[in-house]
């Protein structure tokens, strides 16, 4: 019943009438032994948490270390007020995944999906389909495995850390399965949800992990925006038929390979990139004890 | 397969912002508090690595003060860490240390209560994951996951086999095991990780077998 990548996972799908998420319950009764019901049960707390973390991000947040906050309450003032560019719908999603990261770095409860880094992507995306396509919550903790079966074969066939491979192994995975699970909630098909994802991680390769001061802050909370966005570009993309040239295992396979030959600077280090801009190294004075511009940190 | 669950992906719950530098820190602060056993008076928590130049961003030094006090990863009451101590009377320091460590998120944790004084040193591996790797000086390898005995015994031959018996007659099994001393002959220490919990009678059976000084249990 376990699937070990995304064209087995299709497979199953297609013979069997199912989609990822019936599948992703499937293997996880098998894995754990406990039932469906108490499964989907223990994923309906975490789209609760979601919930919680999304309203106490909409709130005016400060973070603990000044560097960040408050961008989320401005975004949805912004939505509330005037003729967006980019639709009312999208910049929904956008906002919710701005607010849920914002909830992390102001020290709120949050779901880590699939890390606390990036934990907006997914509750932002989500949260705001349920709003624009009138979801029930059944549906959308339904929508949630789904997205977890995609983290779950990312996870397992290459790497879900920033440390390990940059951010496009955390927003990108996490944009992947915010796409599959839009394209599954759309009633899209399992073949469309793969596209959906390999479109999305596509389109995140080679992002690299290099917060301020190796906060969780600066890129990260607007990473997660980005990473909505994009989520829903792509489920949009394949929900019209378009296809991913190169298939989902392999853009599996090359963000593990691309992850792992990036330099240790790009890695959640603070050594490199925008860590090491000017404005980064204004911060890491601010904020670091010991720190000294002319030290070598490597 | 590195992950077997879809709750690896989806959770766990947490106080943000960071896995490594919050929930680990939380959750080292927790099994240190719980191997000292006693009501904490003081600490004083020296950070090393990453976590000595970050720990002001990351909250963690909030995060090991809240572990300290046995709140979870997902307290709400986590960034009022520093104000229920201050209500409790608990004195804290915090000591930046230059010196390097083996792994950059390192903290150590001295603790007193009275006269007694208990040292704990942990590092945070990444995702929440943490390894207790010193205990009043003995090193080890605790995971914190799993139920676990720290039994610390006098050097010398026949000490080890009563022990590992005596779990064997209440069918627990031993997961991980490792003994280490500091000098021949002395205080040395036995970590055993098992299975299944050990009740509080078995550890006070454990106490009457030769040579067992003190007995530490993480449930």
């Amino acid at each position: 019943m376990n699937f070990k990548n995304i064209q087995e996972l299709v497979q199953m799908c297609e013979t069997q009438g199912k989609r990822f998420s019936d599948i992703m319950l499937e293997s996880e009764e098998n894995n754990t032994g406990l039932s469906k019901e108490e499964i989907f049960e223990k994923m309906r707390k975490n789209y609760k948490v979601m919930e919680a973390s999304l309203e106490k991000g909409l709130e005016n947040t400060k973070t603990h270390s000044g560097l960040a906050g408050g961008d989320s309450k401005k975004l949805k003032t912004y939505i509330e007020n005037k003729n967006t560019l980019g639709g009312e719908r999208l910049l929904r999603a956008v906002n919710y995944a701005l607010a849920v990261n914002e909830c992390n770095a102001a020290m709120g409860i949050i779901c880590a999906v699939p890390t606390a880094g990036s934990c907006g992507v997914v509750p932002g995306v989500l949260l705001a389909m349920q709003e624009n396509l009138k979801k029930s919550e059944d549906e959308m903790v339904q929508a949630l495995l789904c997205a977890g079966a995609v983290g779950y074969v990312i996870a397992n066939n290459a790497v879900i850390s920033g440390a390990a491979g940059g951010c496009q192994a955390e927003v990108g995975t996490a944009s992947a399965m915010a796409a599959a699970a839009c394209v599954e909630l759309a009633g899209g098909t399992p073949d469309m949800c793969a596209n959906a994802l390999a479109i999305a991680l596509k389109n995140m390769l080679g992002l690299t992990c290099d917060p301020l001061a190796g906060l969780v802050e600066v890129p990260c909370i607007k990473r997660n925006a980005a990473g909505a966005a994009n989520a829903i570009t792509a489920a949009d993309m394949a929900l019209a038929g378009i296809k991913s040239y190169v298939p989902a295992d392999e853009v599996i396979d090359a963000m593990y390979r691309i992850g792992i030959s990036m330099p240790i600077a790009l890695r959640e280090t603070a050594l490199g990139g925008l860590a090491d801009t000017e404005t980064g190294k204004k911060w890491k004075r601010l904020l670091w004890t010991n720190y000294d511009d002319n030290s070598s940190e490597e | 397969m590195k992950y077997r669950s879809v709750f690896d992906i989806i959770g766990p719950v947490m106080v943000g912002p960071s896995s490594s530098h919050t929930a680990g820190a939380v959750r080292i602060g927790r099994i240190a508090g719980r191997l000292f056993g006693k009501k904490i008076e003081k600490a004083n928590i020296h950070f090393y690595g990453s976590f000595a130049k970050t720990y002001r961003g990351h909250a963690t030094d909030v995060a090991v003060l809240a572990g300290l006090m046995d709140l979870s990863t997902y307290d709400p009451r986590i960034p009022e860490a520093f104000d229920l101590a201050d209500k409790a009377g608990f004195e804290y320091n915090f000591f930046e240390e230059k010196a390097l460590s083996k792994h950059p998120n390192t903290v150590q944790i001295e603790m007193f209560s009275g006269d007694t004084k208990g040292v704990v040193t942990g590092v945070s591996l990444g995702g929440g994951i943490v390894q207790i790797t010193e205990v009043d000086g003995f090193p080890l390898k605790l995971s914190g996951d799993f139920p676990a005995l720290l039994i610390f015994h006098q050097d010398i031959y026949g000490t080890i086999a009563p022990v590992v018996t005596l779990l064997a007659e209440n069918q627990i099994n031993v997961s991980h095991m490792e003994v280490s001393r500091l000098e021949k002959g002395y205080l040395a220490l036995m970590a055993i990780e098992t299975d299944q919990p050990v009740s509080e009678a078995i550890v006070a059976e454990m106490l009457k077998k030769p040579n067992i000084k003190r007995i530490v249990r993480l449930s």
